[in-house]
Protein backbone atom coordinates (compact mmCIF):
# COMPACT_ATOMS: atom_id res chain seq x y z
CA UNK A 1 0.00 0.00 0.00
CA UNK A 2 1.34 3.57 -0.76
CA UNK A 3 2.07 4.97 2.59
CA UNK A 4 -0.23 8.30 3.65
CA UNK A 5 2.20 11.38 4.23
CA UNK A 6 2.38 13.03 7.44
CA UNK A 7 -0.26 15.65 7.22
CA UNK A 8 1.19 17.82 10.15
CA UNK A 9 4.02 18.27 7.44
CA UNK A 10 1.72 19.47 5.14
CA UNK A 11 -0.24 21.84 7.38
CA UNK A 12 3.07 23.41 8.78
CA UNK A 13 3.99 23.62 4.82
CA UNK A 14 0.89 25.24 4.58
CA UNK A 15 1.23 28.07 7.65
CA UNK A 16 4.69 28.77 6.08
CA UNK A 17 3.05 30.16 2.86
CA UNK A 18 0.41 32.09 5.46
CA UNK A 19 3.72 34.07 7.37
CA UNK A 20 4.59 35.40 3.99
CA UNK A 21 2.09 36.98 2.52
CA UNK A 22 -1.23 38.85 3.93
CA UNK A 23 -3.65 35.82 2.89
CA UNK A 24 -6.43 38.39 2.81
CA UNK A 25 -5.56 40.20 -0.30
CA UNK A 26 -5.30 37.03 -2.17
CA UNK A 27 -8.11 34.59 -4.30
CA UNK A 28 -7.38 31.21 -3.44
CA UNK A 29 -7.61 28.58 -6.07
CA UNK A 30 -6.39 31.31 -8.76
CA UNK A 31 -2.29 30.78 -9.20
CA UNK A 32 -2.66 31.67 -12.52
CA UNK A 33 0.85 30.11 -13.49
CA UNK A 34 -1.34 27.50 -15.60
CA UNK A 35 -4.04 29.43 -16.98
CA UNK A 36 -8.09 29.03 -16.55
CA UNK A 37 -8.49 25.58 -15.11
CA UNK A 38 -10.42 23.43 -18.60
CA UNK A 39 -6.98 24.34 -20.15
CA UNK A 40 -4.51 23.52 -17.38
CA UNK A 41 -4.50 19.44 -17.75
CA UNK A 42 -4.04 19.86 -21.01
CA UNK A 43 -1.36 22.38 -20.31
CA UNK A 44 0.15 19.57 -17.64
CA UNK A 45 -0.60 17.18 -20.89
CA UNK A 46 1.09 19.04 -23.42
CA UNK A 47 4.95 17.81 -23.41
CA UNK A 48 3.65 14.74 -23.17
CA UNK A 49 1.41 14.69 -25.72
CA UNK A 50 3.90 16.40 -27.70
CA UNK A 51 6.47 14.43 -27.57
CA UNK A 52 4.38 11.46 -28.17
CA UNK A 53 2.57 12.89 -31.89
CA UNK A 54 6.30 13.93 -32.52
CA UNK A 55 8.50 11.12 -31.60
CA UNK A 56 6.21 8.25 -32.28
CA UNK A 57 2.89 8.86 -33.89
CA UNK A 58 4.40 11.14 -36.96
CA UNK A 59 6.89 8.79 -37.25
CA UNK A 60 4.28 5.45 -37.61
CA UNK A 61 2.29 7.31 -39.85
CA UNK A 62 5.34 8.20 -41.57
CA UNK A 63 6.03 4.46 -42.21
CA UNK A 64 2.78 4.12 -43.60
CA UNK A 65 3.01 6.93 -46.36
CA UNK A 66 7.05 5.55 -47.28
CA UNK A 67 5.39 2.14 -48.02
CA UNK A 68 4.31 3.26 -50.81
CA UNK A 69 7.34 5.31 -52.15
CA UNK A 70 8.83 4.07 -55.00
CA UNK A 71 12.37 2.18 -54.68
CA UNK A 72 14.97 3.15 -57.75
CA UNK A 73 17.91 2.19 -58.71
CA UNK A 74 20.24 4.84 -57.07
CA UNK A 75 18.95 4.46 -53.94
CA UNK A 76 16.83 7.66 -53.85
CA UNK A 77 13.40 7.10 -52.79
CA UNK A 78 10.95 8.85 -54.92
CA UNK A 79 7.87 9.92 -53.22
CA UNK A 80 5.27 8.13 -55.47
CA UNK A 81 1.19 6.54 -53.99
CA UNK A 82 2.25 2.72 -55.68
CA UNK A 83 1.43 -0.72 -54.16
CA UNK A 84 4.42 -1.92 -55.40
CA UNK A 85 5.91 -2.92 -52.14
CA UNK A 86 3.50 -4.28 -50.50
CA UNK A 87 2.68 -6.28 -53.53
CA UNK A 88 6.43 -7.37 -53.78
CA UNK A 89 6.54 -7.97 -49.89
CA UNK A 90 2.88 -9.60 -49.35
CA UNK A 91 3.29 -12.04 -52.34
CA UNK A 92 6.77 -13.41 -51.46
CA UNK A 93 6.60 -16.81 -49.08
CA UNK A 94 10.10 -15.84 -47.33
CA UNK A 95 8.38 -13.17 -45.50
CA UNK A 96 5.50 -15.06 -44.58
CA UNK A 97 7.49 -18.30 -43.56
CA UNK A 98 9.16 -15.51 -41.10
CA UNK A 99 6.08 -14.11 -39.88
CA UNK A 100 4.99 -18.21 -39.45
CA UNK A 101 7.81 -18.92 -37.56
CA UNK A 102 7.78 -16.18 -35.03
CA UNK A 103 4.42 -16.54 -34.21
CA UNK A 104 5.07 -20.13 -34.12
CA UNK A 105 7.99 -19.77 -31.57
CA UNK A 106 6.30 -16.97 -29.97
CA UNK A 107 3.45 -18.86 -29.04
CA UNK A 108 5.25 -21.90 -28.25
CA UNK A 109 6.96 -19.32 -25.88
CA UNK A 110 3.58 -17.94 -24.25
CA UNK A 111 2.58 -21.68 -23.59
CA UNK A 112 5.43 -22.67 -21.50
CA UNK A 113 5.59 -19.57 -19.88
CA UNK A 114 2.12 -20.40 -18.85
CA UNK A 115 2.85 -23.85 -17.93
CA UNK A 116 5.97 -23.35 -15.83
CA UNK A 117 4.46 -19.76 -14.57
CA UNK A 118 0.92 -21.01 -13.41
CA UNK A 119 1.94 -23.13 -10.95
CA UNK A 120 4.88 -21.18 -9.54
CA UNK A 121 2.18 -18.09 -9.34
CA UNK A 122 -0.02 -20.56 -7.50
CA UNK A 123 2.22 -21.78 -4.88
CA UNK A 124 3.33 -17.93 -4.48
CA UNK A 125 -0.27 -16.70 -3.83
CA UNK A 126 -1.27 -19.75 -1.47
CA UNK A 127 1.98 -20.16 0.27
CA UNK A 128 2.23 -18.09 3.64
CA UNK A 129 6.22 -17.47 3.95
CA UNK A 130 6.81 -14.67 6.13
CA UNK A 131 9.20 -13.47 3.41
CA UNK A 132 6.76 -13.64 0.60
CA UNK A 133 7.79 -10.04 0.06
CA UNK A 134 10.79 -10.54 -0.63
CA UNK A 135 10.21 -13.87 -2.63
CA UNK A 136 8.13 -11.43 -4.76
CA UNK A 137 10.52 -8.54 -5.13
CA UNK A 138 12.80 -11.03 -7.17
CA UNK A 139 10.58 -11.81 -9.53
CA UNK A 140 10.68 -7.78 -10.89
CA UNK A 141 14.43 -7.89 -10.06
CA UNK A 142 15.51 -9.66 -14.06
CA UNK A 143 13.76 -6.82 -15.43
CA UNK A 144 16.72 -4.57 -13.84
CA UNK A 145 19.06 -6.20 -15.68
CA UNK A 146 19.65 -5.78 -19.39
CA UNK A 147 18.06 -7.96 -22.06
CA UNK A 148 20.93 -8.29 -23.71
CA UNK A 149 22.80 -9.65 -20.62
CA UNK A 150 19.81 -12.40 -19.76
CA UNK A 151 20.30 -13.45 -23.38
CA UNK A 152 23.97 -14.13 -23.88
CA UNK A 153 23.63 -15.43 -20.62
CA UNK A 154 22.09 -18.21 -22.06
CA UNK A 155 25.33 -18.78 -23.98
CA UNK A 156 27.51 -19.47 -21.02
CA UNK A 157 24.64 -21.94 -20.24
CA UNK A 158 23.81 -23.68 -23.92
CA UNK A 159 27.11 -23.55 -25.56
CA UNK A 160 29.68 -26.07 -26.11
CA UNK A 161 31.88 -25.30 -23.02
CA UNK A 162 28.33 -24.02 -21.23
CA UNK A 163 27.04 -24.96 -18.07
CA UNK A 164 24.64 -28.05 -19.42
CA UNK A 165 27.39 -29.94 -21.00
CA UNK A 166 30.29 -29.50 -18.68
CA UNK A 167 27.84 -30.79 -16.36
CA UNK A 168 26.62 -33.18 -18.34
CA UNK A 169 30.26 -34.07 -19.50
CA UNK A 170 31.49 -34.08 -16.17
CA UNK A 171 29.46 -36.04 -15.30
CA UNK A 172 30.41 -38.98 -17.77
CA UNK A 173 26.79 -39.09 -18.84
CA UNK A 174 27.91 -37.99 -22.32
CA UNK A 175 30.92 -37.78 -24.10
CA UNK A 176 30.95 -34.99 -26.61
CA UNK A 177 28.65 -31.57 -26.55
CA UNK A 178 25.55 -31.26 -27.41
CA UNK A 179 24.72 -28.84 -29.61
CA UNK A 180 21.79 -26.74 -27.65
CA UNK A 181 23.12 -23.29 -28.77
CA UNK A 182 22.60 -21.24 -31.73
CA UNK A 183 19.26 -23.18 -32.97
CA UNK A 184 15.29 -22.87 -32.67
CA UNK A 185 15.54 -24.71 -29.28
CA UNK A 186 18.23 -21.66 -27.82
CA UNK A 187 15.90 -18.74 -29.02
CA UNK A 188 12.89 -20.51 -27.35
CA UNK A 189 14.60 -21.01 -24.28
CA UNK A 190 16.03 -17.41 -23.84
CA UNK A 191 12.20 -16.15 -24.94
CA UNK A 192 10.93 -18.24 -22.11
CA UNK A 193 13.37 -17.01 -19.80
CA UNK A 194 12.81 -13.05 -20.92
CA UNK A 195 8.90 -13.45 -20.78
CA UNK A 196 8.24 -15.70 -17.64
CA UNK A 197 8.18 -12.92 -15.03
CA UNK A 198 5.89 -11.33 -16.57
CA UNK A 199 3.44 -14.10 -16.73
CA UNK A 200 4.36 -15.29 -13.56
CA UNK A 201 3.42 -11.85 -12.35
CA UNK A 202 0.29 -11.11 -13.93
CA UNK A 203 -1.16 -14.71 -12.72
CA UNK A 204 0.08 -13.85 -9.44
CA UNK A 205 -1.95 -10.52 -9.22
CA UNK A 206 -5.28 -12.09 -10.46
CA UNK A 207 -4.75 -15.36 -8.38
CA UNK A 208 -4.21 -13.03 -4.89
CA UNK A 209 -7.12 -11.19 -5.93
CA UNK A 210 -9.66 -14.35 -5.58
CA UNK A 211 -11.85 -14.33 -2.72
CA UNK A 212 -10.97 -17.12 -0.60
CA UNK A 213 -14.13 -17.39 0.77
CA UNK A 214 -15.44 -18.71 -2.66
CA UNK A 215 -13.05 -21.70 -2.80
CA UNK A 216 -13.59 -22.30 1.14
CA UNK A 217 -17.44 -22.33 0.05
CA UNK A 218 -16.56 -24.78 -2.69
CA UNK A 219 -15.26 -27.15 -0.65
CA UNK A 220 -17.74 -27.29 2.17
CA UNK A 221 -20.64 -27.52 -0.88
CA UNK A 222 -18.88 -30.60 -1.67
CA UNK A 223 -15.76 -29.86 -4.54
CA UNK A 224 -12.93 -32.06 -4.56
CA UNK A 225 -9.27 -29.81 -3.81
CA UNK A 226 -9.05 -30.53 -7.62
CA UNK A 227 -12.80 -29.74 -9.16
CA UNK A 228 -12.41 -26.43 -6.79
CA UNK A 229 -9.70 -25.47 -8.76
CA UNK A 230 -10.58 -25.89 -11.75
CA UNK A 231 -14.11 -24.62 -11.36
CA UNK A 232 -13.37 -21.83 -9.39
CA UNK A 233 -9.69 -20.65 -8.43
CA UNK A 234 -8.84 -21.32 -12.62
CA UNK A 235 -11.98 -19.37 -14.48
CA UNK A 236 -11.48 -16.44 -11.70
CA UNK A 237 -7.87 -16.05 -12.69
CA UNK A 238 -8.20 -16.18 -16.43
CA UNK A 239 -7.77 -12.27 -16.72
CA UNK A 240 -4.27 -12.99 -15.26
CA UNK A 241 -3.40 -15.67 -17.64
CA UNK A 242 -4.57 -13.81 -20.39
CA UNK A 243 -3.02 -10.64 -19.83
CA UNK A 244 0.95 -12.78 -19.14
CA UNK A 245 -0.16 -14.52 -21.98
CA UNK A 246 -0.61 -11.19 -24.44
CA UNK A 247 2.56 -9.59 -23.08
CA UNK A 248 4.58 -12.72 -23.49
CA UNK A 249 3.23 -13.17 -26.99
CA UNK A 250 3.39 -9.32 -28.20
CA UNK A 251 6.82 -9.28 -26.73
CA UNK A 252 8.61 -12.18 -28.01
CA UNK A 253 6.88 -11.94 -31.61
CA UNK A 254 8.34 -8.42 -31.48
CA UNK A 255 12.01 -9.53 -29.92
CA UNK A 256 14.91 -9.02 -32.05
CA UNK A 257 18.19 -9.66 -29.97
CA UNK A 258 17.62 -12.86 -28.60
CA UNK A 259 16.75 -14.36 -31.87
CA UNK A 260 20.03 -12.52 -33.34
CA UNK A 261 22.24 -13.73 -30.42
CA UNK A 262 20.82 -17.45 -29.78
CA UNK A 263 19.56 -18.38 -33.36
CA UNK A 264 21.02 -20.08 -35.80
CA UNK A 265 21.62 -18.78 -39.77
CA UNK A 266 18.02 -19.78 -40.44
CA UNK A 267 16.34 -18.58 -38.01
CA UNK A 268 14.37 -15.28 -39.28
CA UNK A 269 12.83 -13.52 -36.98
CA UNK A 270 10.56 -10.59 -38.10
CA UNK A 271 12.17 -7.97 -36.39
CA UNK A 272 15.41 -9.53 -38.04
CA UNK A 273 14.44 -9.16 -41.20
CA UNK A 274 13.20 -5.83 -40.98
CA UNK A 275 16.95 -4.97 -39.42
CA UNK A 276 18.11 -6.45 -41.90
CA UNK A 277 16.18 -4.43 -45.13
CA UNK A 278 16.42 -1.48 -43.26
CA UNK A 279 20.23 -1.59 -42.37
CA UNK A 280 21.99 -4.04 -44.29
CA UNK A 281 20.47 -3.77 -47.80
CA UNK A 282 18.83 -0.11 -47.28
CA UNK A 283 15.74 -1.04 -48.64
CA UNK A 284 13.66 1.65 -46.42
CA UNK A 285 10.31 1.18 -48.46
CA UNK A 286 10.56 -2.55 -47.75
CA UNK A 287 11.58 -2.10 -44.43
CA UNK A 288 8.58 -0.01 -43.96
CA UNK A 289 6.20 -2.45 -45.49
CA UNK A 290 7.80 -4.82 -43.27
CA UNK A 291 7.26 -3.17 -39.85
CA UNK A 292 3.27 -1.89 -40.64
CA UNK A 293 3.02 -6.04 -41.71
CA UNK A 294 4.67 -6.57 -38.00
CA UNK A 295 2.28 -3.91 -36.53
CA UNK A 296 -0.77 -4.68 -37.99
CA UNK A 297 -0.44 -8.44 -37.35
CA UNK A 298 0.27 -7.69 -33.25
CA UNK A 299 -2.46 -5.04 -33.53
CA UNK A 300 -4.94 -7.55 -34.21
CA UNK A 301 -3.74 -10.13 -31.84
CA UNK A 302 -4.12 -7.31 -28.72
CA UNK A 303 -7.83 -5.96 -30.57
CA UNK A 304 -9.00 -9.26 -30.43
CA UNK A 305 -7.63 -9.25 -26.82
CA UNK A 306 -9.13 -6.78 -26.11
CA UNK A 307 -12.34 -7.55 -27.24
CA UNK A 308 -12.66 -10.03 -24.47
CA UNK A 309 -10.70 -9.11 -21.82
CA UNK A 310 -9.61 -5.72 -20.41
CA UNK A 311 -6.28 -4.43 -21.27
CA UNK A 312 -5.70 -1.98 -18.62
CA UNK A 313 -5.24 -5.39 -16.52
CA UNK A 314 -2.12 -5.55 -18.22
CA UNK A 315 -1.34 -1.33 -17.40
CA UNK A 316 -2.57 -2.30 -14.05
CA UNK A 317 0.35 -5.32 -13.44
CA UNK A 318 3.31 -3.28 -15.11
CA UNK A 319 2.42 -0.08 -12.79
CA UNK A 320 3.22 -2.69 -9.97
CA UNK B 1 -9.49 -20.98 8.21
CA UNK B 2 -7.69 -21.17 4.98
CA UNK B 3 -5.18 -22.63 7.30
CA UNK B 4 -7.43 -25.79 7.47
CA UNK B 5 -7.68 -26.02 3.89
CA UNK B 6 -3.88 -26.06 3.47
CA UNK B 7 -3.62 -29.08 6.23
CA UNK B 8 -6.37 -30.59 3.92
CA UNK B 9 -4.45 -30.10 0.71
CA UNK B 10 -3.03 -32.80 -0.63
CA UNK B 11 0.05 -32.79 0.33
CA UNK B 12 2.07 -34.50 -2.60
CA UNK B 13 0.41 -31.47 -5.27
CA UNK B 14 1.45 -29.00 -2.60
CA UNK B 15 5.63 -30.15 -2.52
CA UNK B 16 5.05 -30.64 -5.93
CA UNK B 17 4.59 -26.79 -6.36
CA UNK B 18 7.20 -25.81 -4.19
CA UNK B 19 9.38 -27.94 -6.02
CA UNK B 20 8.72 -26.10 -9.03
CA UNK B 21 8.67 -22.99 -7.28
CA UNK B 22 12.00 -23.51 -6.32
CA UNK B 23 12.64 -24.61 -10.09
CA UNK B 24 11.54 -21.46 -11.12
CA UNK B 25 13.78 -19.31 -9.44
CA UNK B 26 16.63 -20.94 -10.09
CA UNK B 27 15.82 -21.23 -13.71
CA UNK B 28 14.84 -17.10 -13.34
CA UNK B 29 18.64 -16.38 -11.75
CA UNK B 30 21.13 -19.40 -12.46
CA UNK B 31 22.20 -17.70 -15.42
CA UNK B 32 22.89 -13.85 -14.32
CA UNK B 33 24.91 -15.68 -10.97
CA UNK B 34 26.70 -17.87 -14.00
CA UNK B 35 27.22 -14.58 -16.15
CA UNK B 36 29.07 -13.11 -12.91
CA UNK B 37 30.75 -16.32 -12.25
CA UNK B 38 32.60 -17.13 -15.58
CA UNK B 39 33.63 -13.07 -15.38
CA UNK B 40 36.31 -14.23 -11.88
CA UNK B 41 36.94 -17.10 -13.93
CA UNK B 42 41.21 -17.06 -15.13
CA UNK B 43 40.60 -19.43 -18.44
CA UNK B 44 40.58 -17.55 -21.91
CA UNK B 45 38.26 -19.56 -23.15
CA UNK B 46 34.77 -17.63 -20.91
CA UNK B 47 33.57 -21.39 -20.78
CA UNK B 48 33.53 -24.06 -18.32
CA UNK B 49 35.09 -25.45 -16.52
CA UNK B 50 36.19 -22.75 -14.09
CA UNK B 51 39.73 -22.57 -13.87
CA UNK B 52 40.94 -20.20 -10.99
CA UNK B 53 39.98 -16.85 -10.00
CA UNK B 54 41.28 -13.85 -11.75
CA UNK B 55 40.18 -9.92 -11.72
CA UNK B 56 42.03 -9.72 -15.38
CA UNK B 57 39.12 -9.08 -17.46
CA UNK B 58 37.67 -6.50 -15.22
CA UNK B 59 41.34 -4.66 -15.44
CA UNK B 60 40.91 -5.17 -19.23
CA UNK B 61 37.68 -3.98 -19.92
CA UNK B 62 38.93 -0.79 -17.65
CA UNK B 63 42.12 -0.38 -19.88
CA UNK B 64 39.67 -0.76 -22.94
CA UNK B 65 38.93 3.26 -24.12
CA UNK B 66 35.86 2.00 -26.12
CA UNK B 67 34.04 0.59 -23.11
CA UNK B 68 34.77 3.42 -20.69
CA UNK B 69 33.73 5.79 -23.22
CA UNK B 70 30.13 3.20 -23.42
CA UNK B 71 29.93 4.18 -20.28
CA UNK B 72 30.33 7.35 -20.28
CA UNK B 73 27.54 7.40 -22.67
CA UNK B 74 25.38 5.23 -21.34
CA UNK B 75 25.50 6.81 -17.75
CA UNK B 76 24.51 11.05 -19.33
CA UNK B 77 22.26 8.91 -21.75
CA UNK B 78 19.87 7.54 -18.82
CA UNK B 79 20.11 10.59 -16.59
CA UNK B 80 19.38 13.04 -19.11
CA UNK B 81 16.66 11.29 -20.35
CA UNK B 82 15.16 9.97 -17.50
CA UNK B 83 14.94 13.52 -15.83
CA UNK B 84 13.11 14.43 -19.46
CA UNK B 85 10.79 11.50 -18.52
CA UNK B 86 10.13 11.98 -14.86
CA UNK B 87 9.51 15.76 -15.67
CA UNK B 88 6.99 15.17 -18.52
CA UNK B 89 5.23 12.06 -17.14
CA UNK B 90 4.26 13.91 -13.58
CA UNK B 91 2.97 16.53 -15.33
CA UNK B 92 0.90 14.19 -17.04
CA UNK B 93 -0.05 12.06 -14.53
CA UNK B 94 -1.10 14.86 -12.29
CA UNK B 95 -3.12 15.83 -15.10
CA UNK B 96 -4.80 12.42 -15.43
CA UNK B 97 -5.25 12.12 -11.36
CA UNK B 98 -6.31 15.76 -10.76
CA UNK B 99 -8.54 16.80 -13.02
CA UNK B 100 -11.45 15.34 -15.22
CA UNK B 101 -11.56 16.35 -18.64
CA UNK B 102 -12.82 14.57 -21.77
CA UNK B 103 -10.98 12.18 -23.61
CA UNK B 104 -9.29 10.86 -20.80
CA UNK B 105 -9.04 7.40 -21.90
CA UNK B 106 -8.10 8.72 -25.31
CA UNK B 107 -5.19 10.14 -23.78
CA UNK B 108 -4.11 7.41 -21.20
CA UNK B 109 -4.40 5.27 -24.57
CA UNK B 110 -2.02 7.34 -26.48
CA UNK B 111 0.29 7.41 -23.15
CA UNK B 112 0.32 3.78 -23.15
CA UNK B 113 1.45 3.35 -26.43
CA UNK B 114 5.09 2.56 -26.67
CA UNK B 115 4.51 -0.45 -24.44
CA UNK B 116 2.50 -2.42 -26.57
CA UNK B 117 4.31 -1.08 -29.63
CA UNK B 118 7.08 -3.62 -30.70
CA UNK B 119 10.47 -1.45 -30.63
CA UNK B 120 11.69 -2.20 -33.63
CA UNK B 121 9.07 -0.76 -35.24
CA UNK B 122 9.35 2.59 -32.93
CA UNK B 123 13.25 2.73 -34.18
CA UNK B 124 12.96 2.04 -37.52
CA UNK B 125 9.92 4.95 -37.81
CA UNK B 126 11.41 7.47 -36.37
CA UNK B 127 15.05 6.91 -37.84
CA UNK B 128 13.04 7.03 -41.54
CA UNK B 129 10.75 10.46 -40.14
CA UNK B 130 14.18 12.13 -38.94
CA UNK B 131 15.69 10.97 -42.00
CA UNK B 132 12.88 12.29 -43.92
CA UNK B 133 13.20 15.81 -42.06
CA UNK B 134 17.18 15.82 -42.69
CA UNK B 135 17.98 15.68 -39.64
CA UNK B 136 21.62 13.51 -38.93
CA UNK B 137 21.26 10.87 -36.13
CA UNK B 138 22.24 12.10 -33.26
CA UNK B 139 23.07 11.90 -29.23
CA UNK B 140 19.29 14.05 -29.48
CA UNK B 141 17.74 11.80 -31.20
CA UNK B 142 18.90 8.69 -28.16
CA UNK B 143 18.01 10.60 -25.91
CA UNK B 144 14.32 12.26 -26.76
CA UNK B 145 14.01 8.45 -27.98
CA UNK B 146 14.76 7.14 -24.75
CA UNK B 147 12.66 9.25 -22.90
CA UNK B 148 9.87 8.12 -25.06
CA UNK B 149 10.24 4.59 -24.27
CA UNK B 150 10.30 5.32 -20.66
CA UNK B 151 7.59 7.91 -20.53
CA UNK B 152 4.35 5.37 -20.05
CA UNK B 153 6.22 3.49 -17.20
CA UNK B 154 7.06 6.90 -15.16
CA UNK B 155 3.18 8.07 -16.11
CA UNK B 156 1.99 4.16 -14.31
CA UNK B 157 4.17 4.82 -11.17
CA UNK B 158 3.11 8.32 -10.73
CA UNK B 159 -0.78 7.76 -11.23
CA UNK B 160 -0.67 4.83 -8.66
CA UNK B 161 1.10 6.97 -6.54
CA UNK B 162 -1.13 9.98 -7.35
CA UNK B 163 -4.30 8.26 -6.75
CA UNK B 164 -2.81 6.89 -3.70
CA UNK B 165 -2.92 10.54 -1.91
CA UNK B 166 -5.82 12.48 -1.10
CA UNK B 167 -6.35 15.95 -2.62
CA UNK B 168 -7.11 17.03 1.12
CA UNK B 169 -3.90 18.21 1.24
CA UNK B 170 -3.50 19.74 -1.63
CA UNK B 171 -6.99 21.35 -1.31
CA UNK B 172 -5.80 22.94 2.21
CA UNK B 173 -2.66 24.39 0.83
CA UNK B 174 -4.48 25.71 -1.32
CA UNK B 175 -7.01 27.22 0.84
CA UNK B 176 -4.31 28.59 3.25
CA UNK B 177 -3.17 30.75 0.61
CA UNK B 178 -0.18 29.06 -1.62
CA UNK B 179 -0.77 29.35 -5.09
CA UNK B 180 -0.27 26.45 -7.65
CA UNK B 181 3.26 26.05 -8.10
CA UNK B 182 3.66 26.41 -4.41
CA UNK B 183 1.40 23.99 -3.57
CA UNK B 184 2.98 21.68 -5.84
CA UNK B 185 6.43 22.76 -4.67
CA UNK B 186 5.68 22.13 -0.76
CA UNK B 187 3.12 19.53 -0.97
CA UNK B 188 2.41 17.90 -3.46
CA UNK B 189 6.13 16.97 -4.82
CA UNK B 190 7.24 15.59 -1.16
CA UNK B 191 4.36 13.20 -1.25
CA UNK B 192 5.00 11.85 -4.41
CA UNK B 193 9.03 11.78 -4.16
CA UNK B 194 9.12 8.59 -3.44
CA UNK B 195 7.45 7.64 -6.87
CA UNK B 196 9.80 10.60 -8.78
CA UNK B 197 13.18 9.12 -7.41
CA UNK B 198 11.68 5.53 -8.30
CA UNK B 199 10.29 6.76 -11.51
CA UNK B 200 13.24 7.99 -12.16
CA UNK B 201 15.61 5.09 -11.35
CA UNK B 202 13.26 3.30 -13.68
CA UNK B 203 13.26 5.26 -16.77
CA UNK B 204 17.17 5.32 -16.21
CA UNK B 205 17.72 1.58 -16.03
CA UNK B 206 15.40 1.20 -19.04
CA UNK B 207 17.37 3.66 -21.00
CA UNK B 208 20.76 1.96 -19.63
CA UNK B 209 19.62 -1.25 -20.95
CA UNK B 210 17.89 -0.34 -23.95
CA UNK B 211 19.33 -2.09 -27.16
CA UNK B 212 17.03 -2.17 -29.93
CA UNK B 213 15.78 1.01 -30.55
CA UNK B 214 19.26 1.88 -29.68
CA UNK B 215 20.40 -0.04 -32.54
CA UNK B 216 18.77 1.67 -35.06
CA UNK B 217 19.13 5.14 -33.46
CA UNK B 218 22.51 5.51 -32.24
CA UNK B 219 25.15 7.47 -34.76
CA UNK B 220 27.99 5.31 -36.23
CA UNK B 221 31.06 5.29 -34.27
CA UNK B 222 28.50 5.89 -30.93
CA UNK B 223 28.04 2.87 -28.38
CA UNK B 224 26.39 2.07 -25.27
CA UNK B 225 27.20 -0.45 -23.43
CA UNK B 226 24.48 -2.25 -24.59
CA UNK B 227 25.65 -1.96 -28.40
CA UNK B 228 29.13 -2.33 -27.25
CA UNK B 229 28.39 -5.60 -25.60
CA UNK B 230 26.28 -6.95 -29.06
CA UNK B 231 28.91 -5.42 -30.92
CA UNK B 232 31.58 -7.59 -28.78
CA UNK B 233 29.49 -10.90 -29.04
CA UNK B 234 28.81 -10.27 -32.08
CA UNK B 235 32.99 -10.92 -33.31
CA UNK B 236 33.44 -14.09 -30.33
CA UNK B 237 32.39 -14.51 -26.97
CA UNK B 238 35.36 -13.05 -24.47
CA UNK B 239 35.68 -13.58 -21.04
CA UNK B 240 35.69 -10.08 -21.15
CA UNK B 241 31.91 -9.86 -22.01
CA UNK B 242 31.26 -11.32 -18.73
CA UNK B 243 33.09 -9.27 -16.95
CA UNK B 244 31.13 -6.34 -18.37
CA UNK B 245 27.89 -7.95 -18.26
CA UNK B 246 28.87 -8.52 -14.43
CA UNK B 247 29.43 -4.72 -13.96
CA UNK B 248 26.32 -3.57 -15.57
CA UNK B 249 24.05 -6.40 -13.57
CA UNK B 250 25.83 -4.82 -10.32
CA UNK B 251 25.16 -0.98 -11.74
CA UNK B 252 21.33 -1.75 -12.53
CA UNK B 253 20.21 -4.48 -9.53
CA UNK B 254 21.91 -1.34 -7.28
CA UNK B 255 18.83 0.91 -7.66
CA UNK B 256 15.71 -1.47 -6.71
CA UNK B 257 18.20 -2.92 -3.51
CA UNK B 258 19.47 0.57 -2.44
CA UNK B 259 16.09 2.61 -3.14
CA UNK B 260 14.07 1.29 -0.94
CA UNK B 261 16.83 2.57 2.12
CA UNK B 262 17.52 5.60 0.07
CA UNK B 263 13.75 6.65 -0.01
CA UNK B 264 13.52 5.79 3.64
CA UNK B 265 16.40 8.13 4.75
CA UNK B 266 15.34 11.01 2.42
CA UNK B 267 11.83 11.51 4.33
CA UNK B 268 13.10 10.59 7.35
CA UNK B 269 15.46 13.30 6.59
CA UNK B 270 13.17 15.64 5.67
CA UNK B 271 10.92 15.14 8.94
CA UNK B 272 13.92 16.20 11.12
CA UNK B 273 14.91 19.16 8.64
CA UNK B 274 10.28 20.65 9.54
CA UNK B 275 10.26 19.98 13.08
CA UNK B 276 13.64 22.41 13.18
Amino acid sequence: MPMVGDPSAVARAAARHMRGRNALRRKPNNGGWAGSARYRPFLLLSPALVSLTLLLLAPVIFLLVYSFWLRSADGRDIPAFQFGNWQAALSDPFYWRGLGETFAMSALTTISCAAIGYPAAYFLARCRFRNKALLLFLLFLPFWVSIIIRTFAWVNVLGKGGFVNSLLMGLGVIHAPFALLYNDFSVVMGLIYLQLPYMIINVYVSLDGIDRNLESAARTLGCAPWQTFREVTLPLSLPGLGAGSLLCFVLAAGSFVTPSLLGGPDTSFFAQLIYDAIINQLDWPTGSVLSLMLLFALGLIVVVYNRFMSLSDIYRSLAK
Amino acid sequence: MSAVSHAARPSLAWNGLRVLTVIVYVFLFAPIVIVVLLAFNSARTGSFPMEGFSLQWFGRLFGNDSIIDAFATSLILAGSSAFLASVIGTMAAIALVRYSFKGKAVVNNILSLPLLMPEVVLGVALLMFLRFLHQPRSFLLLLLGHAVLALPYVVLVMQARLAGIRPHYEEAAMTLGANRLQTFLDVTLPLISPAVIGGFLFAATLSFDDITATLFWKQPGIETVPTKIFAMLRTSISPEVNALGAVMITITILPPLLGGQIIRRLTRNKGMRETQ
